[in-house]
């Protein structure tokens, strides 16, 4: 049982390939509930709050390179708020300005909660996540990344240590049920993202399933009947199909939380504001 | 609203004097239960059950007590006195031996050198339970033919109202049912106690966290088999309770381990084991038939309240009684046949919360004025000033209100309170419902007003013998004041000092420690403290200020009965002497303790008649809601009140207990409920109990109805139970009012509305 | 306890603390507490969703019960005790006295530092967002209403003493 605080990314790796068993810890905001409620039981730890090269931010030609580490508070209005609207909304809707002051992105690929609430947006513009072990980097695409409920495809040895995007020319939107007005675990998600240059639109559902759902038919099925070129409003008729075939793609459950009725009947409330929101 | 004094006045009564304790707390220097520790110490854990309802078949602690740290494990075979424990019945193991009656009923417990150890310890006790079928609902539980699952019965208690005209009827008939589901006091300080045995073992200190410290010193003591002077309490700082520290909780098992292992023990539940740990509110379902003339003027009431007690009695035959006393609501109602049952299910035991039993019953009676109001054509505030109660009107217990009721002034002055502005067009995300979720725009949203009004006895009931003692010392100019009495965060300690500056016509006033020293003052909990223990340290000082004047009298050969407080001096009524306070008790000390008691009060008849309660205190609330009605999601706009206080005493900290009640009967309304499923408690934490955020806290309007109560020892009514209870009615009534929705059951959920 | 491995150094209110000997499961919030003896956090919770164990570290607030005390070396640890010191409590306590905002007190040291901490980075913050930047900071007592009331004595007093 040790705690490792590497002091860069090298070392970090190092660490991780001679104990692929110990756990990493970023802003620990999933990580220490676990512990405190002991549903883990901590050996190794490394700890990645010394590692600088996990919160370096890039701006490249096709999009943003974002550092794993970096904490919520920074998209949601800090400096790179402008990186992705919805990104920014989503980090908004994270628990509290002291969960966002900690709590990274990484760690909520890390933890691929089907409710946790980066995730949507992530899907949505089909993010590559960057992987690094002393072996090299692999990048995957989101929609590989993310197995299942909390199961993602990072291997033991790897650190998720950048999550690339690309620059959207169009709306983008996240939207997210709970009830209360703020610190609140999502019942029921939704992010769209419009890329008029590729005359598309795309939908990601979060909680409505054992992991994020893509809506591939609701997408499908705009782009036939809609142009998606600019961002001219539908008809209500458009508007309400699509939020009927992206409920019908949810797979929801029934939990304390709420009914798998309910959500999918917000998951296409959700959709067709969304839709509203970006054509008009 | 109310208005607030910074001028340098005197903080004696009416002012809003600042909290002793305040800046302590804003410091992180005061000290809470939790915030305790002693050399030496070790900590202590408890075992709790995984199941609703199990024989326990065997235990193995031998695992547990071989781990390195770990001082003893111990059992129900290791309580040396009695063996259960309870409010009004001793039902409640103090350890589970044969069976378990509820998911969380504690089996063992551990003491050992860290909190860790001690859980590694738990996980080591082996357990073998024959699972049995839990008893999970309020209609199974009053089935005759449902086993028991205690000695004692399923039915904790049943009570019969007849009152008038059994047969008298009305014009129309209004029928409604209603629902509510089990709230959690949900105060932020954990309960957490340690115990100091003493050296040779004969007795024990405890610091505690507790609404009632003679109760549970009476509890303890009983299962430690030990005399209670052998039992010593002191109050360690209590972070709110609510009604949930009137019971018993890890009181017994502090002292146990601490007793067996010679060292100060520390107990410290987590937000999950405080779930388990504490009573709950009772949810329970309430039938209700108005019959009304057709002006809407109410004939009759007849009805059922049926209350789910959970697995042990603690309060619930004293919430049963509350709930069906006030069932009528504070309207005149010459007619009633009713019957409340409280029963034993095997759900959490349930018991005091803020409201006790009259929440319930006034979301049933509200709900119901406004489907009267709609039957004959009227406003909700007509028909309620049409039926509103007045002084000299009687309860359906034949009891009448003697006392202030001003019920058409609280509608009244509330209703003349400004609502808010309309929803703006620039209203951003945070303002609307579904907050930071962004979900909602402004045309998704629809407003909606709703009222409600209620009646709220104040203190003990049936026949209580209830009294609150204390002491008041004088000498050189201060004063010291000595009482049991549990500062929970409602401010007794700055009211106790605000009276002796009153009376005494000192500034200094000396808090001593709150302990077993003295007698009890009852319970912080009825929204009796004001009432008995102001009325204990009025009746203390009043003494000491007799004997002061006697003292002064005598110097100057005056008669004592000329003299009087003015200020911070001693005046002569009839001459010219004037001394001040400080100069005549220079060199003296007077010390008085008196003993407060309210007036007696009568059990009930089989046909639910009598004299049962002490008094009345009235409140009304409207509410406007927004409500995103696609998702049924609610945002809680606006609360106006006015609540019947007979006097305020310290407005700053009155408009404290009013805020603050409101949230707590929003949470109720919108978003506060601990979900069961066949016993289990599906949500035990902060994540998934919902508590209103500074982001779901409506804009309160707030107007202080002052008619001195005569019967008050300081013409002041408690004020603390009022703002919780109608608040919860008046909001879902606002929400039925936007949607149209005919809402049976609180907390609304967003697919009650939407689906 | 037995388990015990770790010992490393935080520094708390500018000045290094040793702690040894410690689980390393062991919360900041639990070092604070029960190893350094700062009972000024509270916890509540344990799982961020009180914010009465709310220090900053680095400047931020952050919720003490979510940060493993060994991986806290090498940071700036300020807890409510760190604020200002106990003969001459600052502004934001004496508000809070002054306009009602305690009572039970439980929540109060974590909302001290979170209103501290918003006041450093918004001098001026709006209604609306006050609310945000303490929705963090559950109060069960007092409805939050004599809370912001404090906050917007501080915020005008020291916009007064600026003009
Ligand atoms: C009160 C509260 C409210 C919350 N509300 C929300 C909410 O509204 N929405 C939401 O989505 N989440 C919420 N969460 C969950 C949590 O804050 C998020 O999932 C957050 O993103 C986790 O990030 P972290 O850095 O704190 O994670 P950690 O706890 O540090 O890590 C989480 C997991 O990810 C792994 N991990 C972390 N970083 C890396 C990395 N760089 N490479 C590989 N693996 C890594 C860790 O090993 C661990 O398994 C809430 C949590 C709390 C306590
Ligand atoms: S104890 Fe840390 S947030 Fe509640
Ligand atoms: S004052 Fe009690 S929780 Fe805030």
């Amino acid at each position: 049982m040790t705690i490792f605080s590497p002091r860069s990314l090298t070392e970090a790796l190092q660490v991780l390939n001679e104990h692929p068993a110990a756990r990493l810890l970023a802003g620990g905001t999933d990580t220490m509930v676990e512990i405190n409620f002991r549903h883990f039981e901590p050996s190794d730890i490394i700890s990645l709050r010394h590692v600088q090269e996990l919160q370096v931010f890039e701006t490249l030609s096709t999009g943003y390179r974002l550092g794993a580490a970096i904490p919520y508070k920074q998209f949601e209005n800090g400096s790179f708020s402008h990186v992705s609207g919805a990104l920014s909304e989503a980090s908004r809707t994270v628990g509290s300005p002291q969960i966002r002051a900690t709590g990274t992105i990484g760690g909520n690929l890390g933890t691929c909660s089907p409710a946790g609430d980066t995730l949507p947006v992530l899907s949505a513009l089909d993010a590559q996540i960057e992987l690094s072990s002393i072996n090299g980097i692999r990048m995957l695409s989101i929609h590989d990344f993310m197995l299942g409920v909390k199961r993602n495809a990072r291997v033991s040895n790897e650190i998720i240590t950048a999550i690339h995007i690309p620059k959207i020319n169009g709306f983008q939107g996240y939207a997210k049920v709970g009830v209360r007005n703020a610190m609140v675990i999502s019942i029921a998600s939704a992010c769209l993202i419009h890329n008029m240059d590729k005359s598309h639109i795309a939908l990601a559902l979060g909680a409505v399933g054992p992991t994020i759902i893509r809506c591939r038919t609701a997408e499908k099925w705009l782009t036939q009947n809609a142009d998606l070129s600019t961002s001219t409003a539908l008809t209500t008729e458009v508007i309400e199909e699509f939020g009927r075939l992206a409920a019908s793609e949810a797979l929801p459950i029934t939990d304390h939380r709420s009914t798998a009725e309910y959500r999918k009947h917000a998951v296409g409330v959700l959709a067709q504001r969304l839709l509203k929101r970006a054509m008009k | 609203m109310s208005t607030r004094t910074t001028s340098k006045q005197r903080e004696v009564l009416g002012v809003s004097a600042l909290r002793p304790d305040g800046l302590a707390k804003t410091q992180g220097t005061f000290s809470f239960s939790s915030d305790y520790t002693a050399d030496n110490m070790l900590w202590g854990a408890t075992l709790r059950s995984p199941h609703p309802y199990a024989r326990i078949i065997s235990i193995d602690i031998s695992e547990a007590i071989k781990i390195d740290g770990v001082e003893t494990v111990l059992l129900a075979s290791d309580v040396p006195g009695k063996l259960t424990y309870g409010l009004i019945a001793s039902d409640q193991p103090v350890f589970a031996s044969e069976f378990v009656r509820y998911m969380g009923e504690p089996i063992a417990a551990v003491a050992a050198d860290h909190p860790e150890t001690c859980r590694r310890a738990l996980d080591a006790i082996v357990v073998h339970y024959e699972v049995l079928k839990p008893l999970t609902s309020i209609e199974d539980a009053l089935n005759p033919n449902t086993p028991s699952i205690h000695p004692d019965g399923n039915v904790f208690r049943h009570q019969h109202i007849l009152h008038g005209d059994a047969n008298a009827t009305g014009d129309i008939v209004v029928e409604g049912e209603y629902e509510i589901g089990m709230q959690d006091q949900a105060f932020l300080g954990l309960e957490a106690a340690l115990a100091y045995p003493d050296s040779d073992g004969s007795g024990i200190e405890l610091v505690v966290a507790t609404q009632w410290l003679h109760e549970d010193q009476k509890q303890i003591a009983d299962c430690l088999a030990m005399p209670k002077e052998k039992v010593r309490l002191q109050l360690g700082g209590v972070g709110g309770a609510f009604g949930a520290r009137e019971d018993i909780s890890l009181q017994v098992h502090t002292c146990l381990l601490a007793l067996r292992t010679g060292r100060p023990v520390k107990m410290q539940y987590t937000r999950e084991e405080s779930f388990f740990g504490h009573v709950h509110r009772h949810p329970g379902v309430i039938s209700l038939k108005h019959h009304v003339t057709n002006e809407g003027r109410i004939v009759k009431i007849e009805g059922t309240m049926k209350l789910d007690g959970g697995a042990y009695a603690s309060t619930s035959s004293a919430v049963l009684i509350n709930g069906v006393t006030h069932i009528q609501g504070p309207y005149k109602c010459p007619n009633a046949v009713f019957d409340g049952y409280a029963v034993r299910t095997n759900n959490p035991p349930c018991g005091a919360m803020r409201g006790f039993g009259v929440v319930q019953a006034c979301f049933a009676h509200e709900g119901q004025m406004d489907k009267i109001a709609k039957a004959v054509g009227k406003s909700p505030v007509e028909v309620r000033l049409l039926n509103a109660m007045e002084k000299g009107d009687t309860l359906i217990t034949g009891q009448p209100v003697e006392s202030v009721a001003p019920v058409a002034r609280c509608i009244r002055e509330t209703d003349a309170l400004p609502l808010p502005e309309p929803l703006s067009l620039s209203a951003g995300t945070m303002e609307l419902p579904g907050g930071s979720g962004r979900t909602s725009e402004l045309h998704n949203i629809k407003r909606g007003i709703g009222w409600g009004v209620s009646i709220k006895n104040l203190m003990y009931s049936e026949g209580f013998d209830d009294s609150a003692e204390a002491r008041c010392t004088l000498g050189d100019g201060v004063a010291t004041l000595k009482f049991a009495t549990a500062e929970v965060g409602q401010g007794f300690v700055v009211l106790a000092q605000q009276i002796a500056r009153t009376v005494l016509g000192v500034d200094v006033v000396v808090l001593d420690r709150i302990d077993t020293n003295i007698g009890s003052a009852g319970s912080t909990s009825a929204s009796r403290q004001t009432w008995m223990s102001g009325g204990a340290v009025d009746g203390a000082c009043r003494l000491v200020r007799e004997r002061l004047f006697e003292h002064v009298a005598h110097m100057h050969g005056l008669d004592p009965l000329q003299l009087i407080i003015e200020d911070t001096d001693i005046v002569d009524t009839m001459g010219p002497l004037r001394i001040s306070v400080s100069e005549a008790s220079k060199g003296v000390k007077i010390t008085q303790t008196f003993l407060h008691q309210h007036r007696k009060t009568e059990e009930l008849d089989e046909n639910g008649q009598g004299n049962c309660h002490v008094a009345f205190a009235f409140v009304a609330h409207r509410a406007v809601v927004d409500v995103d009605v696609e998702l049924g999601l609610v945002k809680v706009v606006q609360i106006a009140t006015a609540q019947d206080v007979g006097r305020s005493l310290n407005p700053l900290a009155l408009l404290g207990q009013i805020e603050g009640g409101i949230a707590q009967g929003l949470g109720l309304a919108v978003m506060e409920e601990i979900i069961m499923q066949n016993g289990i408690v599906k949500n035990p934490s902060f994540t998934d109990y919902l508590l209103p955020t500074a982001l779901d806290a409506p804009d309160v309007l707030f107007i202080p109805i002052e008619e001195p109560d005569p019967q008050a020892p300081l013409g002041a009514k408690g004020v603390g139970e009022p703002p919780c209870i109608s608040v919860t009615p008046a909001i879902v009534a606002a929400i039925r009012d936007a949607t149209g929705i005919d809402l049976k059951r609180t907390p609304v959920r967003p697919q009650d509305i939407c689906l | 306890m037995s388990t015990s491995s770790e010992i490393y150094s935080l520094r708390v209110n500018g000045t290094d603390q040793h702690v040894k000997d410690a689980w390393i499961g062991e919360s900041l919030l639990y070092v604070l507490r029960e190893r350094l003896g700062f009972m000024g956090s509270k916890g509540a919770c344990e799982q961020g969703e009180c914010g009465s164990c709310t220090v900053l570290i680095n400047n931020d607030a952050v919720c003490s019960c979510l940060v493993m005390a060994a991986s806290a070396i090498d940071t700036d640890i300020i807890t409510v005790e760190g604020l200002a010191p106990s003969e001459s409590p600052n502004d934001i306590q004496q508000a809070f006295v002054a306009e009602g905002a305690v009572q039970c007190g439980f929540c109060t040291p974590g909302l001290i530092v979170a209103v501290h901490h918003l006041l450093e980075t918004n001098s001026s913050p709006s209604e609306i967002e006050v609310k945000e930047a303490l929705s963090g900071n559950i109060c069960r007592c007092t409805g939050y209403g004599r809370i912001f009331s404090a906050v917007q004595l501080v915020i005008s007093q020291r916009e007064k003493s600026i003009s």
